[in-house]
């Protein structure tokens, strides 16, 4: 469904660029005659062909044959567009860039606008990607073909050349890091490496292909708030849920602070939503904001088992909901009067209104809240204060009369001893 | 060790005195040992913050199975609690036995415990002389009634926890919120009681360091009665009672498995104290 549009827009451009060769001929009639491609092939087409310094300029006849812009007909010039007036040979060794725009106009366009050109225009960021290091050169194959770099499949290969690559990495000052490994083994990762899913998302999925922009860019498929738009692509059903919640209604009049998918689920290394280490590790990214939540909820069993590394028991999510949540007093929250007790029973099968009266985020300081709670936590203090305090008292100076005695009793031994002794 | 023949005409064999019997000590090996296995199993719960509480929790092979340890000690303790309560009521209302209630025979407070304690403490600082115990000392009933007070709420709110589903018919629900603080609280106490106080008490103060092996044996010396409690020695004389206590000491073996158990015990329970204060004052 989704790689539809992808291929019509492909179709479209391949059609404008056919055109514009078209056109162009007859306009170019008064000049030279430009080089063929047999022409060009004449030199280029020896596997061996080389520049001065021994770099290969070879440009297999079958391979251009094979590829898009071969079967499409194009000459050598339509890219090369400064060997078309070219009368000399061999030609200097310095050429301009291929002209990609000439054909790929709006896609150049939306290229210019993205990470890679600004890293190249701005930063001056020469390891930043261009056309021909996603797409090739003479071997350019649509993005439909299962061999072509750029298609679904091969994506994290071809994005992986750079940013799966410590020293680009660092060349580039890419700061995420080597985000190809983080993805590897996430459930997008596994999905579309081992398991082959064309539905599994690759790169361009969520960072769009030729308009890559950084997360900070309002304009970014990947900016903050856009992303659970992103993820709603696919996630359509969760996408309802959480639009509709507290936390999406917020994200949608652009709150700062209201978590996005990524703020639980993460970026690159998403994993499954039953793994264990996952879910004690939301538990924390809830406290990030609900900080007086989770403290309390720290003190109650619940909270205490997860703190030891154990999910068996209810986390936020398990009561307040994963995308749905809506504050208590809204009749739609899980944790709404007329919700709580069968929220309760999803553990706890024989849970009753009364049953449901337990406070799982009790503070025990909070007088108005829990007065019961607040008394007996008052209590217990007092009542460990003054036994510890007395006894630890009383046992000090035990301690010290009793050494003392003991001391006086073996020195009072020798003497005796030593009068016997003395006696005999 | 002093074989000389006391007061009363009694025998070389008689070096002895029973304090404890039989089932009173047994009672006593299997509430320690429960205790420790309550005390381990539970505290990683209060502490779970700490790095030590998962480290523990998985030794005892996870959470889940630690919460069966707990459950399983809960149940021997609670049958120790039970099997010592019936055996006071078989003293009270079989036996007849009202020396139970009050007097030197009695763990009831009496006037005489408190005026034992300030004598006592004027004693720790050099202003008097070392009262004169009997039977039980106050310290010795502050051990039992905190033992007590601990087993049946430490237990009542367990059980609350334990099945929340079937309290929750006759309690409010926030009753577990206060269950649980009073369970973790009075649990607390309760280990830091027994493996600070009762340890320095019972066995670390300097008149018995390493150790008293009398709840394990059963038995004092002559020396330790006359010197201890001169005052349930001379009444016991008095009354002409003494040769139905006097005893020869305990096998070797009794001592040997004594002072194993109680040694472990000792340094089990003094883990756990340097595991809580690393947690309370870091």
């Amino acid at each position: 469904m989704t790689r539809l549009p992808a291929i019509s827009c492909r179709v479209v451009l391949a059609l404008v660029a056919a055109a514009s060769v078209a056109a162009a001929s007859p306009q170019k009639a008064a000049a030279p005659k430009p080089p063929s491609n047999d022409d060009c092939l004449a030199c280029h087409g020896d596997a061996g062909a080389a520049r001065a310094d021994g770099r290969s300029v070879a440009v297999l006849p079958d391979t251009f044959a094979g590829s898009i812009h071969g079967m499409g007909g194009l000459a050598c010039v339509d890219c090369h567009a400064d060997l078309a007036t070219l009368t000399e040979y061999p030609h200097a060794e310095k050429l301009q860039p291929a002209q990609c725009a000439t054909c790929h106009d709006k896609a150049v366009a939306a290229y210019d606008t993205g990470v890679h050109a600004q890293a190249r225009r701005t930063g001056g960021n020469l390891v930043a990607a261009m056309c021909a290091d996603c797409h090739g050169s003479h071997d350019i194959l649509p993005s439909s073909e299962p061999s072509s770099r750029t298609h679904h499949a091969r994506l994290l290969d071809t994005c992986g050349r750079c940013h799966g690559n410590e020293e680009i990495i660092k060349r580039g000052k890419i700061e995420i890091g080597n985000v190809v490994d983080l993805f590897r083994d996430s459930i997008h990762g596994k999905a579309l490496i081992k398991s082959g899913l064309s539905v599994a998302p690759a790169c361009t999925d969520c960072h769009g292909s030729h308009d890559i922009r950084r997360k900070t860019d309002p304009a970014s498929k990947v900016f903050r708030n856009t992303i659970p738009g992103t993820c709603s692509h696919c996630h359509e059903g969760i996408g309802r849920e959480y639009w509709e919640s507290v936390h999406g209604t917020q994200v949608a009049k652009g709150s700062p602070l209201a978590p996005v998918c990524s703020s639980c689920h993460t970026a690159h290394d998403i994993r499954r939503s039953d793994v264990e280490g996952w879910k004690l590790e939301v538990i924390k990214e809830c406290g990030t904001c609900h900080e007086h939540s989770l403290e309390t909820y720290r003190d109650t069993f619940h909270g205490q088992v997860t703190a030891l590394g154990y999910a068996r028991v209810a986390s936020c999510a398990s009561c307040h909901g994963a995308h749905n949540v809506f504050p208590k007093a809204d009749a739609r929250s899980t944790v709404s009067d007329a919700k709580r007790v069968a929220t309760c029973q999803k553990c706890h099968e024989g849970a009753t209104p009364s049953f449901a009266q337990f406070d799982p985020h009790a503070d025990p300081e909070n007088r108005e809240r829990n007065p019961l709670l607040f008394y007996t936590a008052q209590f217990m203090k007092m009542l460990l204060l003054g036994v510890f305090s007395f006894f630890g008292i009383h046992t000090a100076l035990w301690l010290g009369r009793g050494m003392q005695q003991k001391a006086a009793d073996q020195l009072r031994r020798r003497k005796d001893k030593d009068s016997t002794e003395d006696g005999e | 060790m002093s074989a000389q023949a006391p007061a009363g005409g009694r025998t070389a064999t008689h070096t002895h005195f029973r304090r404890f019997d039989r089932a009173d000590r047994l009672l006593h090996g299997f509430l320690m040992f429960s205790f420790l296995g309550l005390a381990f199993t539970g505290l990683p719960l209060l502490f779970s913050h700490e790095p030590w509480a998962a480290t523990l929790a998985r030794f005892f092979g996870g959470f889940t199975s630690a919460g069966v340890i707990h459950r399983i000690c809960a149940l021997v303790m609670i049958t120790v609690f039970t099997i010592h309560l019936s055996r006071i009521f078989r003293r009270l209302f079989g036996q007849k036995d009202l020396g139970i209630l009050w007097g030197p025979n009695s763990m009831v407070p009496q006037p005489r415990d408190f005026f034992e304690m300030v004598a006592h403490l004027r004693w720790f600082v050099g202003l008097g002389p070392q009262p004169r115990f009997d039977h039980f000392t106050y310290w010795e009933k502050f051990d039992y009634w905190a033992v007590f007070w601990g087993m049946g709420i430490i237990g009542g709110s367990g059980l609350v926890l334990w099945f929340p589903e079937s309290f929750a018919h006759v309690l409010p629900g926030w009753m577990f919120n206060v269950a649980t603080v009073i369970h973790g609280e009075e649990a607390l106490l309760a280990v830091g009681f027994i493996f600070t106080i009762h340890f320095f008490n019972g066995h670390l103060r300097p008149e018995k360091f390493p150790m008293d092996s009398v709840i394990f044996t059963g038995r004092v010396t002559v020396k330790e009665m006359e010197e201890e409690r001169p005052d349930e020695y001379e009444r016991l004389k008095h009354t002409g009672r003494i040769d139905e206590f006097a005893s020869a000491a305990a096998p070797p073996w009794v001592y040997r498995l004594g002072r194993t158990a109680g040694g472990t015990a000792v340094v089990f329970g003094l883990l756990m104290v340097a595991l809580i204060l690393f947690g309370v004052l870091r």
